[in-house]
């Protein structure tokens, strides 16, 4: 039960406390269900272009670096736990452990970006940023295979991508077989930096708004230890959270066994 | 206010076990699985956004519109990649020159 001190205001439209946090989390799912569509859109075109260009597909995400991303998921999962260990301070009314848990999330939303960051100034050496420099021949180049020494070039060639284990040589293609290889691999690549990039985004905004909760609640800005504030940002971090739990495998882990 | 209290107890023993189903997940991309690999990691996906959705977005103790609004999303896009692979996945089926 909340004291006096950590109600929050009424509002007039509201009959009980109840009813207006529940309009508030209902409001919330509204425009997360919005959101589920937004990032929808691009997964539907990744399971189209991955199922048309499957071998070229599992060919890139090699390119990826799968133990950061796995660093990263950790990252981010944490991050989740701090969020509702905030949630749950906010609804006890104690600002200080909304402060510091608060702070916790924003810190490891912006490591999650840095690692990130990190990740894709690789993926630019790499010649891997289709529009800015990608060359698929060169990436495949400065990659270094398991072996040393030899570049893994043994996929590249089409002829053997029909061939190659794992791929059901009778798939109806989206693309034409005559499409070389490298536009294949550039598809993945649009579709990562395209799918990264728009919860990298979302993940901004959330460090922003969680960092405003944080200096808001601090301030006693908020009516009450505002936990249906707290709630509300906590929906949408947790939200890009589970964005995350998809992207991962869908990028980082296709035929990650050679 | 009425509102359901997660316990920290609760939230670690959800955050472990997305620890667990993370390791699982690349565990599972480095076993021998063959065509299975995209269904196991979908499969395991799927069980960690339940565990967040539930338990960190208090779905579970929502109101049944909350259960309405949440799970109309996913049923959506599930309505939309289902039926947008119900072409990609049978074309060339019929043996017809064009179809």
């Amino acid at each position: 039960m909340q004291t006096s001190e950590t109600e929050q205001i009424l509002l007039h439209h509201f009959d009980d406390h109840t009813q207006q946090h529940e309009s508030a989390m209902l409001g919330m799912w509204a425009f997360l269900a919005t959101e589920v569509m937004f990032f929808g859109g691009l997964i539907t075109a990744y399971v189209i272009y991955r199922h048309g260009n499957f071998h070229a597909f599992a060919l890139a995400s090699r390119h990826l670096n799968v133990p950061l991303g796995f660093v990263n998921t950790i990252v981010l999962l944490t991050s989740s736990l701090t969020m509702a260990m905030a949630v749950r301070e906010s609804q006890l009314g104690r600002i200080r452990g909304i402060v510091i848990y608060l702070v916790a999330t924003a810190l490891l939303g912006t490591a999650f970006l840095g690692i990130k960051a990190v990740e894709w100034t690789a993926d630019y050496h790499e010649h891997l940023i289709p529009g800015i420099n990608f060359d698929w021949s060169l990436a495949q180049s400065g990659r270094h295979s398991p072996g040393g020494g030899e570049p893994s070039t043994i996929h590249t060639a089409p002829e053997e991508a029909e061939t190659a284990p794992n791929y059901p040589s009778d798939m109806p293609e989206v693309s034409p077989t005559s499409v070389p290889e490298a536009r294949r691999a550039e598809m993945f690549f649009v579709l990562y930096f395209f799918m990264t990039g728009l919860h990298a985004i979302h993940l901004i905004i959330g460090v922003v708004l969680v960092g405003l909760m944080a200096y808001l609640a601090q301030r006693r800005w908020l009516s009450g230890a505002g936990q249906t504030q707290i709630e509300v940002t906590g929906l949408y971090w947790h939200f890009i959270d589970i964005v995350w739990i998809f992207l991962y495998p869908l990028l980082y882990l296709i035929e990650v066994r050679s | 206010m009425s509102q359901h209290i997660a316990s920290v107890r609760s939230n670690l023993v959800v955050f472990a076990l997305l620890m667990v189903l993370l390791v699982a997940t690349v565990a599972g991309a480095y076993m021998p699985l063959g065509r299975f690999h995209l269904a196991v990691a979908m499969t395991i996906a799927l069980a960690k956004a339940l565990l967040v959705l539930l338990y960190f977005m208090h779905v579970r103790y929502s109101t049944r519109v909350t259960w309405a609004f949440s799970a109309a999303a996913f049923v959506w896009l599930a309505i939309m990649v289902s039926l947008t692979l119900s072409d990609y996945l049978t074309r060339g089926t019929l043996l017809i020159e064009g179809k």
